[in-house]
């Protein structure tokens, strides 16, 4: 429900971010000093995977879109009777 | 509900703009889905064609952006079993990979979580991706699939650990990079990365 069908398109990219990272960050309890070493680290690192996976999407989306797929769009439309 | 071609209306306007404006994510993850941007373009006008065919059996308010994206998978898949010769094109698109290495504004580290991604099982990649780029829960991801929620998680949570573990090997190290590297440069991108989030 929190998670909205459509993105908006501004991308505030640290909104992004920060959404990637409270996917695998878990609040206060998971930085327990008790915690193994080990296993904070694999962690982080997984943390990082997520920035980078969530990086590397996004510059794709921010590409500007080739005009190619609106003509189509265009040319489908009017097939279909599209505006009067 | 008839067969009969839909005339223009109201609906079809409000479709479009959404579509539109789901066709930068579609490029993405036809991108994920093939390794080549040109293949993927051709991929991604097809499944917002197929869509705005089949606009009549969508239904506004639902969620359009899961619904294309599971006609592009479908149509990735058809593809694929018809006329695609994976091994070789899986080949062809590392080779592109590879290349498009020597353009020295990319950031290593993406490079080689690309080539990390694309040595994991294409099942693994597609959840994992769907999941941790594209922004869908679970339960999005697994209508997209057509599969359990059960096995999207554990699709995505295998994947997390075998790219893991190919990053940690620094199986992809080239120019005589320590092997190592790929796993420190991603941790030090997305330092970067996430800096400007509390800058």
């Amino acid at each position: 429900m929190g998670n909205p069908a459509f993105p908006p398109f501004d991308n505030h990219k640290s909104v992004r971010v920060a959404s990637v990272l409270s996917m695998t960050d878990k609040p206060s309890a998971a930085r327990d000093a008790s915690l193994p070493h080990g296993v904070e680290e694999a962690r982080l690192r997984q943390q990082a995977i997520g920035v980078k996976l969530r990086h590397m999407f996004d510059q794709v989306v921010n590409e500007p879109v080739p005009d190619e797929f609106l003509d189509i769009l265009r040319r489908a439309d009017e097939r279909t009777g599209g505006k009067a | 509900m008839g067969a009969a071609p839909k005339p223009a209306s109201s609906d079809d306007e409000g479709f479009k703009r959404e579509l539109i404006q789901l066709i930068p994510h579609l490029r993405a993850f036809a991108r994920t889905l093939t390794g080549d941007p040109t293949a993927a373009d051709d991929l991604a006008q097809d499944a917002m064609m197929k869509a705005w065919d089949a606009r009549a059996s969508y239904q506004m308010g639902t969620n359009m952006k899961a619904w294309t994206f599971m006609i592009l998978r479908n149509q990735f898949y058809s593809e694929k079993r018809r006329s695609w010769r994976q091994s070789q094109l899986d080949q062809e698109a590392a080779e592109r990979t590879l290349v498009a290495v020597d353009d020295p504004e990319a950031p290593v580290a993406l490079d080689e979580l690309r080539q990390a991604l694309s040595s994991l099982p294409e099942e693994q990649r597609e959840a994992l991706i769907l999941v941790g780029a594209g922004g869908f829960a679970y339960e999005e991801a697994a209508e997209i699939c057509q599969c359990a929620v059960g096995t999207v998680k554990s699709r995505v949570s295998r994947a997390r650990r075998a790219l893991l573990a190919t990053l940690e090997r620094g199986g992809y190290a080239r120019d005589g990079r320590a092997a190592g590297d790929a796993m420190r440069s991603i941790l030090a991108d997305a330092d970067r990365l996430s800096g400007a989030r509390s800058g």
